[in-house]
């Protein structure tokens, strides 16, 4: 079952964390604190976590949420868990590309191809 | 023939991030779509914008709520350019370390500039430091 926040939701099915962005925009400097929080909460109670972040909703990404993002990779890793990203449209990506941080993270075309990674 | 609208100029004083920030932007995509910028470009602009303004506030004037930040726009239908300024001392943007070396991956911050270089025609910081000028000319190569 959903469990709708301001910012994304989250949802559990077949062992896999799914967390979507609720809208567009979000991602910007303004609301990226709050993200950030509601991202470490829904690994808290986890133990090997696998978690999948669906970006199709997502236009915008800012040096902070790229941070942020960073941070909840520590946090997933440091309870033995991974991480995917999916769905990036390309100028997301692109973000990730100049970055460089393509090299950090490990993205998938699609929830599915993400979800499966974890077999 | 088409006729080309005057350059839009703004001279705006911001004293809080929020809202300067969505005031800024909103002016900002408004004079640029009247001038046919393309989707891409108003992308890589309201980036840049938010990237140096949030320097701006946090790095430059450390969040000092005391602090303005001085914003100043001018748009033609070939160009536009923007200056950010800050009441901070300034640095020397030579010192950031590089956030894709191997060393510094890791490390969540230091990435707003590189984004400015990446999507921007020109970028400069004005000694000390406090100022930055940046601009998009349609169809050039991004500066980094």
């Amino acid at each position: 079952m959903a469990a709708p926040s301001s910012h994304i939701s989250i949802r559990k099915h077949d062992g896999v964390i799914r967390i979507d962005f609720v809208d567009r925009n979000i991602l910007d400097e303004l609301n990226i604190h709050q993200i950030g929080e509601e991202l470490l909460k829904s690994v808290e109670s986890e133990f090997k976590p696998k978690v999948v972040i669906v970006f199709a909703n997502v236009e915008h990404l800012s040096s902070a949420a790229f941070g942020t993002l960073m941070k909840f990779l520590e946090r997933v890793k440091s309870r033995d868990g991974q991480l995917r990203l999916c769905e990036l449209k390309p100028r997301v990506l692109e973000g990730f590309t100049i970055t460089k941080l393509n090299r950090l993270f490990a993205i998938h075309d699609s929830y599915q191809a993400a979800a499966d990674s974890f077999k | 023939m088409a006729t080309s609208l005057p350059a839009f100029r703004c001279d705006e004083t911001l004293r809080e991030l929020r809202q300067g920030l969505e005031s800024v932007q909103d002016t900002i995509a408004t004079a640029l779509s009247a001038r046919d910028y393309e989707e891409g470009a108003m992308f890589a602009i309201r980036l840049a914008i938010e990237e140096a303004i949030v320097n701006a506030f946090r790095h430059g004037n450390r969040s000092d709520p005391k602090k303005v930040v001085f914003f100043r726009a001018e748009i033609d239908d070939r160009e536009a350019r923007f200056e950010v300024e800050d009441q901070g001392p300034g640095f020397d943007p030579r010192t950031i370390p590089d956030p894709t070396d191997e060393d510094n991956i890791e490390i969540p911050s230091g990435r707003g500039v590189m984004l400015i270089r990446a999507y921007m025609s020109s970028v400069e910081y004005v000694k000390p430091g406090n100022r930055l000028r940046m601009s998009y000319v349609k169809g050039a190569v991004p500066s980094a």
